[in-house]
């Protein structure tokens, strides 16, 4: 693994700007700036009698942004919990692949439906976290202040969660997801506790930092619409099975309503609604 | 099978996941969790609820007041007999005279030693006992259901027991203290790590997190709530027994003082020594509620 000088998982915030506020310090760090592809073979996943996955075959390239859409209880978090190796698959192969097709380490985080925000540690001390253990608190203060620069949070540094609206924390658990800048995100619903107006704000925030930073993207939403206007490929997951893979040719950035769009969701919804 | 084991193993995790702490756990007191973790998600940077009317502090103490004025009216005109209950002022002239004398700031000396030493040892007993068994499956299986049988026990009755094996002496008293305390503080601190988020404790093992850093950042405060409740029970305690053990027999201390004021029929000393004790559960709980304050003072609960 590459060590380097450590690039800021959030580029677009100017040194400059952050060395306005800080005195810059020189720190070493290793990182991955590498997004991780991925490659699935067959994988199953069952609990006791209840076979929640049936054999799913996908191939993600590095860098992607892949929306999986499907009916409650059809296996969504599951997969994306495999995916981020907080459960092992009870059969096939989970692989994570470079651009070129080589084998990688992918750096996965999961972001989840509740923020998690530890609430004794203020927003900052929050992000560090991210960067796990033992990084010195310098270092992990200045990574934290950058990554809550790049949600629009610089305000909030200091604070307390309990002080913050829903949609704040959701970014501030965002923040620390990308502080250590994955090859691969997974996120689970990460937008449906938020109110609609919130919501549309947040998806544009997801779209910037995925551009800005390059990792691979896995969304999950019960939102067919937030799917089409976010993703370059939305899957349809039924039953344990994938019931449709389909590519958004669009440009970004989208506007919400593009007919061409609409018409993808409807579609979509038609599949998942079993009317197609 | 240490905690550090344990949590790196994982199991931890999974254990908390799987138990149900029984609900007659508590008995010491309700766990603010529940309603801290309600207030967190209810506050959203509205102010509290403003004072209703400025002479709310000085409101509450009126009644007391005017409770000490009738009794001291009560005794100057005769209603109440010195030999029932000693006037306030003649209570005043007995604090001040002991003061003078130095025998109130020993007595209270020895009495607070004996409270503390008392609750440092259980507590620090009941405490370890309450993480041990909070975070490791082992520990919980080997001495759970002994202690729950013991805490059913009251501790004041063993006294008889408590003179034959220790006599009258500092070690008796010492003992039944430490006994009184540690059952308040292992219940609530047990109940406390048991109840940590459990989304929380997967969050810190997704970031990384296992042992005691995992302790540290993440069961540790969130156990702290239910701690907290655990030692304010525990100082009440800690007082009732204190002057139990030393009324029984001692020969320092503000139980002491009070016995042997008795059998000279001197009341001002005896209530004297009744509002010490007052005085000395109060500063207690003053203190507990500061450093509770502090350390939870990012629970809205808490703020003000
Ligand atoms: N840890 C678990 N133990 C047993 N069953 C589970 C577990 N996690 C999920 N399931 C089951 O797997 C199925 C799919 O759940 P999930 O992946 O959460 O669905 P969703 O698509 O709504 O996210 C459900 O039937 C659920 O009951
Ligand atoms: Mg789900």
């Amino acid at each position: 693994m590459p060590i380097g000088p450590y690039q800021s998982p959030l580029a677009f915030i100017s040194d400059a700007e952050l060395d306005s506020h800080h005195a810059a310090q020189p720190v070493e760090y290793q990182a991955s700036p590498q997004p991780a592809g991925l490659r699935l073979r067959g994988v199953e996943k069952r609990f006791g009698d209840n076979q929640v996955l049936r054999g799913i075959d996908l191939d993600v390239p590095a860098g992607q942004f892949v929306a999986i859409v499907g009916k409650s209880g059809c296996g969504k978090s599951t997969l994306l919990r495999l995916l981020v190796g907080l459960d092992d698959p009870t059969g096939g192969r989970i692989e994570f692949v470079d651009e070129a097709g080589e084998a990688v380490e992918p750096n996965s985080r999961i972001v989840f439906q509740e923020p998690r925000l530890l609430p004794w540690f203020s927003v900052a001390d929050n992000v560090a976290v991210g960067l796990g253990d033992g990084v010195p608190k310098a270092f992990g203060r200045r990574e934290a202040e950058r990554a809550l620069a790049g949600v629009q949070l610089s305000d909030k540094v200091k604070d307390w969660p309990s002080k913050l609206s829903g949609g704040q924390r959701q970014r501030v658990a965002l923040a620390r997801a990308l502080v250590s800048r994955p090859g691969l995100l997974a996120l689970d619903e990460p937008l449906g506790a938020l109110d609609a107006l919130t919501r549309l704000g947040m998806q544009d925030l997801v779209t910037d930092v995925w551009r800005e930073l390059g990792f691979t993207a896995v969304l999950v939403t019960h939102d067919v619409g937030e799917a089409v206007h976010l993703a370059d490929r939305v899957i349809v997951l039924d039953e344990g099975r994938i019931s449709l893979d389909l590519e958004i040719p669009r440009d970004r950035p989208r506007r919400y309503g593009e007919p061409a769009l609409a018409e993808i969701e409807g579609k979509l919804l038609d599949t998942i609604l079993g009317k197609a | 099978m240490t905690i550090v084991d344990t949590f790196a193993e994982g199991r931890g995790l999974r254990r908390i996941r799987e138990d149900r702490v029984p609900s007659t756990a508590n008995e010491y007191g309700k766990p603010p969790k529940g309603a801290a973790e309600k207030a967190v998600r209810a506050n959203d940077g509205q102010p509290s609820r403003p004072r209703s009317f400025s002479g709310g502090a000085f409101l509450p103490y009126l009644l007391p007041v005017i409770l000490v004025i009738l009794w001291q009216a009560g005794s100057s005109a005769g209603f109440i007999s010195d030999r029932i209950m000693p006037s306030p002022v003649a209570v005043i002239a007995a604090f001040w005279e002991r003061l003078l004398s130095g025998e109130l700031a020993r007595d209270v000396g020895v009495s607070g030693a004996r409270a503390l030493s008392g609750l440092l040892i259980g507590g620090s007993i009941g405490f370890l006992l309450g993480i041990a068994n909070g975070v490791s499956k082992l520990s919980e299986q080997l001495t759970d259901t002994t202690l729950q049988m013991l805490r059913t026990i009251p501790h004041l009755a063993m006294i008889p027991l408590v003179i034959l094996w220790f006599g009258i002496g500092e070690e008796a008293k010492l003992f039944l203290t430490s006994l009184g305390v540690l059952f308040p503080i292992y219940l609530n601190t047990y109940h406390g790590v048991k109840n940590v988020d459990r989304d929380l404790i997967e969050m810190g093992q997704i970031y990384g997190m296992s042992g005691w850093s995992l302790f540290r950042k993440v069961i540790f405060p969130g156990a702290l709530p239910s701690i907290f409740v655990g030692l304010r029970y525990a100082l009440g305690i800690m007082w009732l027994t204190l002057i139990v053990s030393e009324s029984i027999a001692a020969n320092s201390g503000i139980g002491y003082m009070a016995n042997t004021a008795r059998e000279f029929m001197m009341t001002d000393v005896v209530v004297l020594a009744l509002v010490i004790y007052a005085a000395l559960g109060k500063l207690a709980d003053v203190i507990a509620r500061t450093l509770e304050r502090t350390a939870l003072s990012w629970n809205p609960a808490y703020q003000r």
